[in-house]
C-alpha cells in the first residue's frame, strides 16, 4: 500500500464515516430525549434518497402516499385524544398541524414531481416530505407508549423498521437508485485526488454537528429538549410538553436522516433495504459516544468508516468480521471508562 | 401445564401434517426464546446474538457428521462444549459492558459469526452444507417429521421445566435482583458479574441445542438462518410473548410463527397479488400489540388462568445460623480516624466512634454533614481514603459489600429497593442468599427443594418477626411505603446479621408508621440486635436511641446520650445557627 | 347391480365432495424470493407467473405462489406446506441456490418433482436418488463462465481479476471462473468480495487496480453490480470489464449509465431476441414471452429472471400430457410419471433448447448463451 492508496482509503473512510456520523447524531438525539433506540432511522435515509430519485425521474414518489396515510391516522388519533379530554377548542389547531401540514407538503410534492424543477428545489421537497414523516410516526407509534421500558421501545422500533422496509419495497421496487451529484468537480494535489462531492459531505456533516451544538446549547427549544432528556417529569412541571419534545426531536432527527440520504445518493446506490446496515453503523458510532455525547458519536462513526475502508482493502471477504470484531474492544474500553448510572427499569 | 402437554401430543396424531412442520419450528424457536427469557427478561441483558449460537450448534454437528461421519448424538456434546467456551469468552468481554454497550456487542459478534460461517470454505461457505444425516435412536431412523416433533418438544418441555425451576430458586431470585439494581443485589451477597455470565452461557447452550436439532431436521444448513435478522426475531418472540415468564417464550414463538403463516395465506386474497405486504402488516400488528400489551401477551393469558394459590410456607428447620462469639470487651464496630476524600473535597474527616454491642446508635447532623458517606463507608459501598473500620476486630474498610454482608452486617436503603413484582416472601428470601448454597445446576434439576424450604421458612419467620405476617404473599410493590421499609428490615434480618445499618428508615413515613417502626427496633434490640441509625427526624431519634453521634462538615461534633446532645450548645448552633 | 352402482355413485359423490380441487386439476406450487436480498430476481419471476396460462390442454391448473423472502428456512417451510397441505403435483422454486438446495431433501422424500430457478449446478449434480427429482432451468454458471473464458481468450486476455458478492452467487461464480480460466490458460490474479448493500467498494477496487489485470469480472446481480463498475471507471481502469448474466435487467442499465459502455457479458438469448436470426427457434418463444411481459409491465422491462419462470411452464406443457397418460393428477403415480416425463423432455424455452436426460437435469447447451455488449444503454449482440 502506498501513500496514494492510503489517501484514497482515508478519504473514502472519512466520507462514509461522515455519513454514518449524521445517523449517529440522529440516534443520539432521539435516544437522549425519548429513550428510543431508533432503528428505522435507516429507512428514512433510504426513503430520502429514493424519493429524490423518483422526483428526478418525474414520478411522484410513494413517500407522499405514506405521508397522507400516516397523517390521516395521526389526525384520527389526535381527535380521539382531544375528545377524551374534552378540549374541543384546541382541535382545529391540532388538526391543522397534524393533518394540514402533511397534506400540504404531499400535495406540493405531487404537483411538483412531473415538472423538471432544478435539483435544489427537488432536494428541498424531499427534505420536507421526509421530515414531516418523522413526527407523524412518533405520534402514532411511540407517543402512546412513551414511558415504556427501553426494551419495549426497541422492539417497537424493530417492528416499525419491518413495516417501513416492506413499504419501501412496494414504493421503490427492489432495485436501487442513485441521485445526481451536486458537483462533479475534483481537486488534485500532487498524487492525491479529492472529489468535491466527498468534501461536501464532510463539510455538511460538520456544519450540521455545529448547528446541533448551538441549538442545544444556546436556543430555548434545544435546552427544553435537553431538559426532557434529563428528567421527564421535571420538564413537564416547568411546562415543557414531553409529546411536543418528542415530536420536535423526531422532526430534527428525520431532517438529519433526510440530509444524509440526499448526500449519500450520489456516492452510492441506495436500495429499499440499504437503510438498516447504514443505521447499524451509525448505531455503532452512537454507542461509542455512550448514546450521550455528540462529538464522540461522530468520532466513533468516522472510526467505523475508516475501519471499513481499510479492511475492505486488506481482506474484503472478512470486512464485516473485522469491523465488528474490532468494535468490541472499543466498546469495552468505552464501557469501562464511562461512569455508569444505574437505570431504573 | 398438563393441558398444554396433552394438546401438544395431540397435534401429530390428529392435526394436518403441515401443523407438525410448524410445530417443529415453533419448538425450535421456543428453546432459544427460553434462554432469552432468562437472559433478557429476567436478568435484563438484551442480546441480539442468539442466532449466532444456534449457528454454532448447527455448524458443529453439520461439519462433524458430514466430514467425519460422526454420530449426531456425539456431536451434541461437542457442540455444547464449543458453545460453552465461546460463550464464556464472549461473556467475559461483553458482560462487563453495562447499559447500552451490551446489545451492540451482541449485534457485533452476531454479524461477525455470520460472515465467518459464510466465508469459510470448509463450512460450505454461503452455499451451505448438504447431506446432513438425520438422527436415529437405537436403529430407529427419525426421518419422519412427526418423530422429530416428539423429540423437539420433549427437549423443549425439558428446557421449560429446567428454566422454570431455575427462576423459582435461589439463583433465580438473585437474577431477578439484578434488575432491581446491582448495588442492592451485591449488598446481599449476589455476585452480579458471575450470575450474568451464567445466564448468558445458559441461553447460549439452549441456542446450541436448537441449532443441533435444526441441522438434523432440515439436513441442510447455510448461514442465512443464523444472521442478525433472525437474532432480532428471537428477541422479538421473547418480548412479544412476555419476557418475564417462561410461558412467554412459547407463546411468543407460536404467535409469531403462526401469524406469519396466516398472513401469507390470507393477505394475497385481500390485498391482491401485486405486492408483498406480509411484512408490513406484520410490523403494524406488532406495533399495535405492544401498544396494548407492553409486557407481552403472557400477562393477559395468565389473568385468564386460575390463579395458583401460593405454596404455603413449609414447616422446615431453619438454616444454620451465624455463630455469635462476641468479645464483650470490644465494641462491635469501631470507626478509627475514617477519612473519605473525593478529589479535593473531604466528605468525612478523621471520624472516630464505636458502636457497642446491643445498643441503638443514632448518627445525625445537618445536610451535607457526611452521614450518608459514613454510612456508605461502613456498608462497603465506598472505599476508605484513610483510617480504619473494624468489625469485631476485623478490618472491613476495603471490603466489598458482599463480604461485609457475609460478616454479619445487614442494611436497608434510603430509597426502598424492593422488587415490586415479587412477593414479600421472595423479597425477604433474597436476604438469606448468603446462607444458602444452591447453585444453577442443582436448582435447574430441582434438587434444591430442601434448602429452598428452609430458606422460605426463615423468610417467613422474619416477616412474622417484624409483624407483617398477613402480607407474606402480597406483591411487595402493593404495600404502602412504611410497610415496604419494614419489609426491607425483614430482608436485612433474613441474613442473620449482628449489626443492622438503617439509612433514614423513617423518611416519608406517617406518624403511626413511625411508631410501629420504633416499636420494632426496640423489640429487635431486646432480642440482642445492634443498630446504627442514620436519621434526620429528631423526634424519632431522640426517643429511640441509646446514644447519638452528631456530625458536621464531615467531623464528629458531639457524642453522648440524647438528653445531653439536645442541650449541647455546639449542636444547637450547628442545626439552628444560633442560641435557641 | 343396482345397489352396486348406487354404491359407486354414492362413493363418487363422497369422493368429489371431499376431494381437493387438485384431484381433478393440476396443482402447481411455486416458492420464490419476492422480498429480501434476492427480490430483484424474484419479483420478475412472480410477475411472469402471473402471465402463465391457467390450463395445459384441457387440464385446469391451480397455481399457488408463496414468498420465501430469500430465507432457507422459509423456503423449506413453504415447500412442506405446498406438498402436505396443498398437495401439489410439482414444485417450482426457489429463486436462489441455498433455498433450492435445502428443498431437495423435502421434495425427494415426498416424491414430488421440483423445477428450480436457481443458478448453481449443485442443485442437480451429481445424479443420485434425491436429485433425480430435481430439475433446473437457468443456465449453469459453468456454461456462462466458459463463454466468458472463451471470449477472453479470443481477445488476448492473460490475467483476470474478480470482485463478487459475499454470498452464494458470488461464491459459485468465483469457483466457476477459476475453473474456466484455468482451462483457457488465464490466471486469476486478484479476488475481492463485497456486500450488496455496501456504501463503497473503494478498498477492493484499489486493490484490483493495483494488480492491473487485463480484464475484471464482476460476480454480482442486479443494480449492486454497478457499484464496482462505476468505481473502476472512476479509478480509470483501462482493461475489459465483464459482468455476469445476473445483471440483465433495465435498472442495472439505468444505474450504471455511461460507465457501462463496452461492458461484456454472457446472457440467455432472450434478452436480445430481436437481434437473433429468424432461423433461431428461441427467437419465437422468447418473443412471445417478452411481448406478453412488456405489454403488462412496460416497455423494456424485460429481465432474464422472468424467463426462468416461463421456462418451467414450457417444460411442463410438454411433460404433463405425457404424465396424464399414465396417472391422474394429485396421485403419487402422477408425480412419478411427471418426473419421468420431465427427464426425457425436449422443448424450446426462452433461454435455450432444453434437452433433458436422466444424467442432465438442466438440458441446456451452448445455444443457451450469447455474448452481448452494453452500448449506450442498450444490450447489443457482441461479435
Amino acid at each position: 500500500m502506498d501513500l496514494s492508496i492510503a489517501a484514497f482509503l482515508t478519504q473514502d473512510g472519512v466520507t462514509n464515516g461522515a455519513i454514518y456520523a449524521l445517523l449517529a447524531l440522529a440516534l443520539v438525539l432521539v435516544f437522549t430525549v425519548t429513550r428510543i433506540i431508533w432503528i428505522p432511522s435507516g429507512e428514512f435515509v433510504a426513503y430520502a434518497t429514493l424519493t429524490l430519485a423518483g422526483l428526478q425521474l418525474g414520478k411522484p414518489p410513494g413517500t407522499i402516499g405514506l405521508l397522507v396515510g400516516v397523517a390521516i391516522v395521526a389526525a384520527a388519533v389526535e381527535t380521539i385524544a382531544t375528545a377524551r379530554r374534552g378540549e374541543w377548542r384546541r382541535l382545529p389547531r391540532r388538526l391543522a398541524a397534524w393533518l394540514g401540514i402533511p397534506l400540504a407538503v404531499a400535495a406540493i410534492v405531487w404537483w411538483a414531481a412531473p415538472l423538471a424543477l432544478p435539483l435544489a428545489v427537488q432536494v428541498a421537497l424531499t427534505l420536507a416530505a421526509v421530515t414531516t414523516l418523522g413526527p407523524l410516526l412518533y405520534r402514532i407509534v411511540y407517543q402512546p407508549i412513551a414511558d415504556a421500558s427501553v426494551l419495549v421501545l426497541l422492539i417497537v422500533s424493530v417492528a416499525l423498521h419491518f413495516a417501513l422496509t416492506g413499504l419501501g419495497l412496494w414504493f421503490f421496487g427492489a432495485e436501487g437508485s442513485r441521485t445526481p451529484a451536486f458537483t462533479d468537480a475534483s481537486f488534485q494535489t500532487g498524487q492525491l485526488t479529492f472529489s468535491a462531492q466527498a468534501l461536501l459531505v464532510v463539510a455538511a456533516s460538520a456544519i450540521l454537528i455545529g448547528a446541533l451544538y448551538l441549538f442545544f446549547g444556546r436556543m430555548l427549544y434545544g435546552k427544553a429538549l435537553r431538559a426532557t432528556a434529563v428528567n421527564r417529569i421535571g420538564a413537564r412541571l416547568v411546562g415543557i410538553s414531553p409529546s411536543f419534545a418528542g415530536a420536535l426531536t423526531f422532526a430534527l432527527a428525520s431532517l438529519l436522516c433526510a440530509f444524509c440520504g440526499v448526500l449519500i445518493g450520489p456516492i452510492t446506490t441506495v436500495y429499499y433495504d440499504s437503510g438498516f446496515l447504514i443505521s447499524l453503523k451509525g448505531f455503532v458510532g452512537a454507542i461509542i459516544g455512550g448514546l450521550v455525547s455528540y462529538p464522540l458519536a461522530a468520532a466513533g462513526a468516522v472510526l467505523v468508516g475508516l475501519l471499513e475502508a481499510f479492511s475492505s482493502f486488506w481482506a474484503s471477504a472478512f470486512k464485516e468480521v473485522i469491523v465488528f470484531t474490532v468494535i468490541i474492544p472499543v466498546l469495552l474500553w468505552r464501557s469501562l471508562t464511562t461512569h455508569h448510572h444505574e437505570e431504573d427499569e | 401445564m398438563l393441558v398444554f402437554v396433552v394438546a401438544l401430543l395431540a397435534v401429530p396424531i390428529v392435526a394436518p401434517p403441515f401443523w407438525v412442520t410448524l410445530g417443529n419450528y415453533i419448538g425450535l424457536y421456543s428453546i432459544v426464546a427460553l434462554g432469552l427469557v432468562l437472559l433478557t427478561g429476567v436478568a435484563g441483558q438484551t442480546s441480539f446474538g442468539q442466532a449466532a449460537f444456534v449457528g454454532l450448534g448447527a455448524y458443529t454437528t453439520a461439519y462433524l457428521t458430514t466430514r467425519y461421519g460422526a454420530s449426531p448424538w456425539l456431536t451434541l456434546p461437542v457442540g455444547l462444549a464449543l458453545t460453552l467456551v465461546v460463550a464464556l469468552g464472549l461473556g467475559f468481554i461483553t458482560l462487563r459492558m453495562q447499559g447500552h454497550y451490551l446489545p451492540l456487542a451482541t449485534i457485533a459478534w452476531g454479524i461477525s459469526l455470520y460472515f465467518l460461517f459464510g466465508n469459510l470454505e470448509w463450512l460450505g461457505g454461503h452455499t451451505g452444507m448438504t447431506g446432513i444425516p438425520s438422527l436415529s435412536l437405537a436403529g430407529f431412523d427419525l426421518k419422519d417429521e412427526r418423530h422429530f416433533y416428539v423429540l423437539i418438544w420433549g427437549i423443549t418441555l425439558a428446557a421449560l421445566w429446567a428454566t422454570r425451576n431455575l427462576l423459582d430458586s435461589r439463583p433465580g431470585r438473585a437474577l431477578r435482583a439484578l434488575k432491581g439494581g446491582l448495588e442492592m443485589a451485591e449488598a446481599f451477597g449476589v455476585n452480579g458479574a458471575r450470575l450474568k455470565i451464567i445466564a448468558f452461557v445458559y441461553a447460549a447452550l439452549l441456542a446450541c441445542i436448537s441449532g443441533w436439532l435444526y441441522a438434523h431436521l432440515q439436513r441442510f444448513i447455510n448461514p442465512t438462518p443464523f444472521d442478525l435478522r433472525q437474532g432480532i426475531e428471537y428477541l422479538f418472540m421473547a418480548v412479544v410473548g412476555g419476557a418475564g415468564s417462561v410461558w412467554g417464550a412459547i407463546i411468543g414463538a407460536t404467535l409469531i410463527t403462526v401469524l406469519k403463516q396466516m398472513l401469507q395465506d390470507v393477505l394475497p386474497g385481500i390485498l391482491g397479488r401485486a405486492g408483498n405486504f406480509e411484512i408490513v402488516v406484520f410490523g403494524v400488528l406488532m406495533i399495535l400489540l405492544l401498544q396494548f400489551a407492553r409486557n407481552g401477551v403472557w400477562p393477559f393469558v395468565a389473568r385468564l388462568l386460575p390463579r395458583r394459590r401460593p405454596a404455603p410456607v413449609p414447616d422446615a428447620p431453619p438454616l444454620p445460623t451465624r455463630e455469635r462469639t462476641h468479645d464483650a470487651t470490644r465494641p462491635l464496630l469501631e470507626v478509627k480516624g475514617a477519612r473519605k476524600a473525593f478529589g479535593g473535597l473531604v466528605a468525612v474527616n478523621d471520624l472516630t466512634f464505636d458502636i457497642r454491642n446491643g445498643e441503638i446508635l443514632g448518627l445525625i447532623g445537618p445536610n451535607g454533614a457526611g452521614k450518608s458517606t459514613t454510612f456508605a463507608l461502613i456498608s462497603g459501598a465506598l472505599p476508605l481514603t484513610a483510617g480504619a473500620i473494624l468489625f469485631r476486630g476485623e478490618s472491613i474498610g476495603s471490603h466489598e459489600p458482599y463480604k461485609i454482608a457475609r460478616l454479619g452486617i445487614g442494611r436497608t436503603f434510603q430509597h426502598v429497593r424492593l422488587l415490586p413484582q415479587m412477593s414479600v416472601l421472595d423479597n425477604v428470601a433474597l436476604g438469606a442468599y448468603l446462607r444458602g448454597t444452591a447453585g444453577v445446576a442443582r436448582s435447574a434439576l430441582r434438587l434444591d427443594r430442601d434448602e429452598e424450604a428452609r430458606t422460605r421458612a426463615v423468610a417467613a419467620a422474619q416477616i412474622a418477626r417484624v409483624g407483617l405476617g398477613e402480607h407474606t404473599f402480597d406483591d411487595a410493590g402493593s404495600l404502602p411505603l412504611g410497610k415496604q421499609r419494614i419489609v426491607e428490615i425483614a430482608r436485612a434480618l433474613a441474613a442473620d446479621p449482628s449489626l443492622l445499618l438503617l439509612d433514614e428508615p423513617a423518611a416519608g413515613l406517617r406518624y403511626l408508621e413511625k411508631q410501629a417502626l420504633a416499636d420494632l427496633l426496640r423489640s429487635l434490640q431486646r432480642e440482642g440486635m445492634t443498630i446504627l441509625l442514620v436519621e434526620h427526624d429528631m423526634e424519632f431519634v431522640m426517643g429511640l436511641t441509646d446514644r447519638l453521634i452528631v456530625m458536621d462538615f464531615g467531623e464528629k461534633l458531639a457524642e453522648g446520650p440524647p438528653e445531653a446532645i439536645q442541650r449541647d450548645p455546639l449542636v444547637v448552633e450547628a442545626y439552628l445557627g444560633g442560641v435557641a | 347391480m343396482k345397489s352396486r352402482s348406487l354404491q359407486a355413485a354414492f362413493a363418487a359423490a363422497l369422493f368429489t365432495t371431499f376431494a381437493h380441487a387438485a384431484m381433478a386439476d393440476i396443482t402447481i406450487g411455486v416458492t420464490l424470493s419476492a422480498t429480501g436480498p434476492a427480490a430483484s430476481l424474484g419479483i420478475p419471476e412472480k410477475n411472469t407467473i402471473e402471465l402463465l396460462p391457467a390450463s395445459i390442454g384441457s387440464e385446469k391448473i391451480k397455481w399457488i405462489v408463496l414468498d420465501d423472502g430469500s430465507d432457507t428456512t422459509r423456503a423449506v417451510t413453504n415447500a412442506r406446506k405446498l406438498i402436505s397441505e396443498d398437495k401439489v403435483d410439482v414444485v417450482i422454486g426457489s429463486t436462489v441456490t441455498p433455498n433450492s438446495l435445502a428443498m431437495v431433501d423435502v421434495v425427494a422424500e415426498a416424491e414430488t418433482p421440483m423445477i428450480s430457478m436457481a443458478a448453481s449446478a449443485r442443485i442437480v449434480d451429481p445424479t443420485n436418488p434425491k436429485t433425480k427429482w430435481v430439475f433446473k432451468v437457468p443456465q449453469n454458471d459453468s456454461l456462462m463462465a466458459d463463454a466468458i473464458a472463451v471470449h477472453m481468450k479470443a481477445n488476448g486476455v492473460k490475467t483476470l481479476g474478480y470482485i463478487g458478492f459475499n454470498d452464494a452467487y458470488g461464491e459459485s461464480w468465483l469457483a466457476e471462473i477459476k475453473r474456466s480460466a484455468q482451462t483457457a490458460g488465464i490466471k486469476v490474479v486478484a479476488d475481492e468480495k463485497y456486500n450488496r448493500n455496501d456504501a463503497s467498494v473503494t478498498g477492493q477496487v484499489l486493490k484490483l487496480v493495483a494488480a492491473n489485470p487485463d480484464a475484471i469480472l464482476i460476480g454480482a446481480s442486479g443494480t449492486p453490480a454497478a457499484t464496482p463498475q462505476k468505481e473502476l471507471v472512476a479509478r480509470r481502469y483501462k482493461g475489459k470489464i465483464y459482468q455476469t448474466h445476473g445483471v440483465a435487467n433495465p435498472d442495472f442499465l439505468r444505474v450504471c449509465g455511461a460507465d457501462c459502455n463496452g461492458t461484456l457479458l454472457p446472457i440467455g438469448p432472450m434478452l436480445v431476441y430481436e437481434q437473433l436470426p429468424d432461423s433461431n427457434p428461441i427467437k419465437k418463444v422468447a418473443g412471445d414471452y417478452i411481448t406478453k411481459y412488456e405489454a403488462k409491465y412496460g416497455k423494456d422491462s424485460r429481465t432474464t429472471f422472468g424467463g426462468h419462470a416461463w421456462d418451467p411452464f414450457m417444460l411442463l406443457s410438454k411433460a404433463v400430457p405425457e404424465a396424464l397418460k399414465k396417472a391422474k393428477p394429485g396421485t403419487r403415480e402422477f408425480r412419478a410419471a411427471l418426473r419421468d416425463a420431465l427427464e426425457t423432455t425436449t422443448v424450446v424455452g426462452t433461454h435455450g433448447v432444453f434437452v433433458m436426460t436422466p444424467q442432465d437435469h438442466n438440458g441446456l447447451d451452448n445455444r443457451a448463451r450469447v455474448m452481448i455488449r452494453i452500448d449506450n444503454g442498450k444490450w447489443v449482440l457482441a461479435k
